[in-house]
């Protein structure tokens, strides 16, 4: 799978490149500013891209905005973001366009392996992948959703991790439950928030993180 | 307008009164003035300088609200009161006393007598009876000179008298502004003294900021000490040990690493939320606007933001603001239980000025509440200033501005020069205007004998008339200037409140 890695920290970077090459990625680009990325984006059309949110020149949200030119000329080109923090505000603009093929991390998840990986083959797959810190944040911030309230705890653990992005059979694992149990759960988290039932994946995904951004219809 | 005019003639007649009564004050004072210096009757002189401050203070209100020319107070702040030695007694110079009662008043006594605004003061008492009496009976003056001169019945007296009237007339409504104006050279505060008051100002305001940022240098130098710094030392210890076992025992220190990356995970946390509370991420990424967006996210209340801003302003004045609101907010969820808020951020000249209000019960007061004064605190470093509107019952609307956030907008500071200028032309105008133009010009007209005062007919009878010309067109100028230059002010003193 081709990748493009834009990071300018250099042990960063090459750590990064180490550990996606392991993984059976090939990193057909590796760059540490802004301008570049977007040139490399445009010009490699790569599979996924791994994106740092601060980049040089400006050391303000180079990447971010990178990312998100080339996603305007070239729609749904997967994309993940990867920050020292997260922010609601820039997981909006990442999900703004509706089509999916981005995620949102914190620079902490490489530290698994397994899981980071997991997450950019599901970005480059079309799908999602949010930070679980912005997940609980969005979550926080409507403390206050009726509808919300009335989920059961393990109907609030389902709907965090599918916020974040995952399979019904990634939830199942997770939580150490039937495949079928989560699709009930599922179903039941869906009546209880109004939201048109679907089977596809990243269509469910997108809905309820747009019902949780108060962005829905 | 014939309102305006009438008003005008009341207003000017009330000066009048005023400086007429004045005289018994300036009898007194001097009185007061003499005994204190020619007999030593020193207690006499807090006294007069007291009532003679009453009228000044009345003089300076009167200019504000008549003729909108704002005069601010020019006193140094009171003396604070003397604090005693430890065993009770006062201790002034090489004296002790018993009681504060001396050094109370030789500090009144220094405080008034070395401030110069004390002898302007005195000097405007003393002038106002003539300058100012003159400036506000002048419409009055003119009006019934000209009543009596067309009472004699010619008709050259008859039309320079209407003129005369019509004058009047004319410069009635102007009457409160120039005695304003008249006003404000003595009692408004010198160059030096709003100098040095500013310079009080300050250094107050410093020594605030600083140590405030000591407090929080230090609360970060804790929090990276008891934090971040020691989880680096166990993650250092457990690397060595990790490494000491890696050979003989490979599954012990496998697990050993398992534990050192959960402690850097759990100290990248703790680094996180710190540089949160330092500077957030947003606020450099993008700057105020956004970053009170990303706030308003995070809030469990309804938040809406509209924001209208230039450009960015200077990173200390951005990040002030941010924390400004991200307080304003927490106060409006945890103290007045509100549900929606709605923060405005906008520039008014090139002041930045934030506006946030909420739905809920209300009842802040800013005297009491720590929070609000923290805020204030914050913002004295910028010359900012907070005002809340919070009735019991709610709503509550906090409205802060700091000025020069964004230098190069709005109206520039009009040169003092300008400002004499424009005082020196609405005081003369009506001299080449009326006796010297006007009331000449009927005179060449009718080819009247008497020259009296009207300068331009002692000339050679073709200077005559264009002598006669450039005088009311002086004048037409003098007002056409002194009306472009008050609107100026107006827009400057709007620009920089």
């Amino acid at each position: 799978m081709r990748v493009v890695l834009a990071e300018d920290l250099y042990l960063l970077r090459d750590g990064l490149v180490r550990l996606l090459e392991a993984h059976g990625f090939e990193i057909v680009a590796a760059v540490e500013s802004g301008p570049e990325l977007l040139r490399a984006l445009l010009d490699e059309r790569p599979e996924v891209a791994v994106v740092d949110v601060r980049l040089p020149p400006t050391f303000t949200d180079e990447g971010l905005q990178a990312a998100l030119a080339a996603r305007r000329s070239i729609p749904g080109l997967p994309v993940l973001v990867l920050s020292q923090h997260v922010e609601q505000l820039y997981a909006r603009e990442l999900l703004a366009d509706g089509t999916g093929g981005v995620g949102y991390l914190l620079k902490d998840r490489v530290f698994n392996a397994g899981q980071f990986v997991d997450a950019v083959r599901r970005v480059a797959g079309g799908g999602t992948a949010m930070d679980p810190d912005m997940i609980a944040r969005l979550l926080a911030s409507n403390a206050r959703n009726e509808p919300l309230g009335r989920l059961t705890p393990r109907e609030r653990e389902v709907l965090e991790l599918m916020a974040e992005g995952r399979s019904n059979a990634a939830i199942a694992q997770r939580l150490y439950l039937s495949e079928s149990a989560v699709a009930k759960h599922t179903a039941s988290i869906f009546a209880k928030l109004d939201l048109a039932p679907s089977d596809d994946d990243n269509r469910r995904v997108l809905a309820v993180l747009a019902y949780l951004n108060g962005t829905r219809g | 307008m014939i309102v305006r005019t009438l008003t005008g003639f009341a207003r000017g007649l009330a000066l009048l009164a005023l400086a007429a009564t004045q005289v018994v004050i300036l009898g007194l004072a001097l009185v007061a003035f003499t005994l204190t210096f020619g007999l030593g009757l020193v207690f006499l002189f807090p006294w007069s300088v007291r009532m003679v401050r009453g009228r000044t203070r009345q003089a300076r209100r009167i200019a504000g609200s008549w003729a909108g020319v704002k005069i601010d107070a020019p006193y140094r702040p009171t003396p604070p009161p003397p604090v005693p030695q430890r065993d009770g007694w006062y201790r002034e110079g090489r004296q002790l006393y018993r009681t504060s009662l001396i050094p109370n008043f030789n500090r009144t006594f220094d405080w008034m007598s070395k401030d110069p605004a004390t002898w302007r003061d005195y000097a405007w008492l003393i002038a106002e009876p003539v300058v100012g009496g003159l400036i506000a009976a002048s419409p009055l003056l003119m009006v019934g000179y000209g009543v009596l001169l067309a009472a004699v019945g010619r008709p050259v007296e008859v039309l320079a008298g209407l003129v005369l009237v019509a004058g009047g007339v004319l410069i009635a409504p102007h009457v409160p502004r120039v005695h304003g104006l008249w006003t404000k050279v003595l009692l408004a505060p010198t160059q030096r003294a709003r100098l040095l008051n500013e310079v009080r100002h300050l250094t107050q305001a410093r020594t605030e900021a600083v140590d405030t940022q000591a407090a929080e240098l230090r609360r970060i130098e804790r929090d990276l000490h008891d934090g971040a710094q020691a989880r680096l030392v166990a993650i250092g210890m457990t690397l060595g040990a990790a490494e000491e076992l890696v050979d003989s025992d490979p599954r012990a220190a496998k697990a050993l690493i398992a534990k050192v990356r959960e402690a850097s995970a759990a100290s990248l946390v703790e680094l996180r939320q710190l540089v949160r509370g330092i500077h957030p991420p947003v606020l450099a990424e993008r700057g105020l606007g956004d970053a009170v967006r990303a706030l308003a996210l995070d809030s469990p209340l309804e938040v809406t933001v509209s924001v209208d801003l230039p450009a960015r302003a200077e990173a200390p004045v951005e990040s002030a603001a941010y924390f400004v609101i991200s307080e304003l907010l927490t106060n409006a969820g945890r103290h007045a239980g509100a549900r929606s808020v709605a923060v405005d951020i906008s520039h008014r000249g090139a002041a930045l000025r934030l506006t946030v209000t909420d739905d809920g019960h209300g009842g802040a007061d800013p005297s009491k509440g720590s929070g609000l004064q923290g805020i204030e605190r914050r913002l004295a470093a910028f010359d900012g200033v907070l005002a809340v509107n919070s009735p019991v019952g709610g709503p509550t609307t906090a409205v802060v501005e700091i000025p020069r956030a964004y230098p190069g907008i709005g109206g520039g500071i009009i040169p003092r020069w300008k400002v004499r200028l424009m005082t020196v032309c609405w005081g003369l105008f009506w001299l080449p205007l009326f006796p010297q133009g006007l009331v000449t010009l009927v005179m060449k007209i009718f080819g009247a004998d008497e020259r009296s005062w009207f300068l331009a007919l002692y000339l050679p009878e073709v200077l005559q008339l264009p002598v006669i010309f450039a005088m009311i067109a002086l004048g037409g100028g003098m007002v056409a200037y002194g009306t472009r230059m008050a609107r100026q002010l107006k827009a400057a003193d709007g620009a920089c409140a």
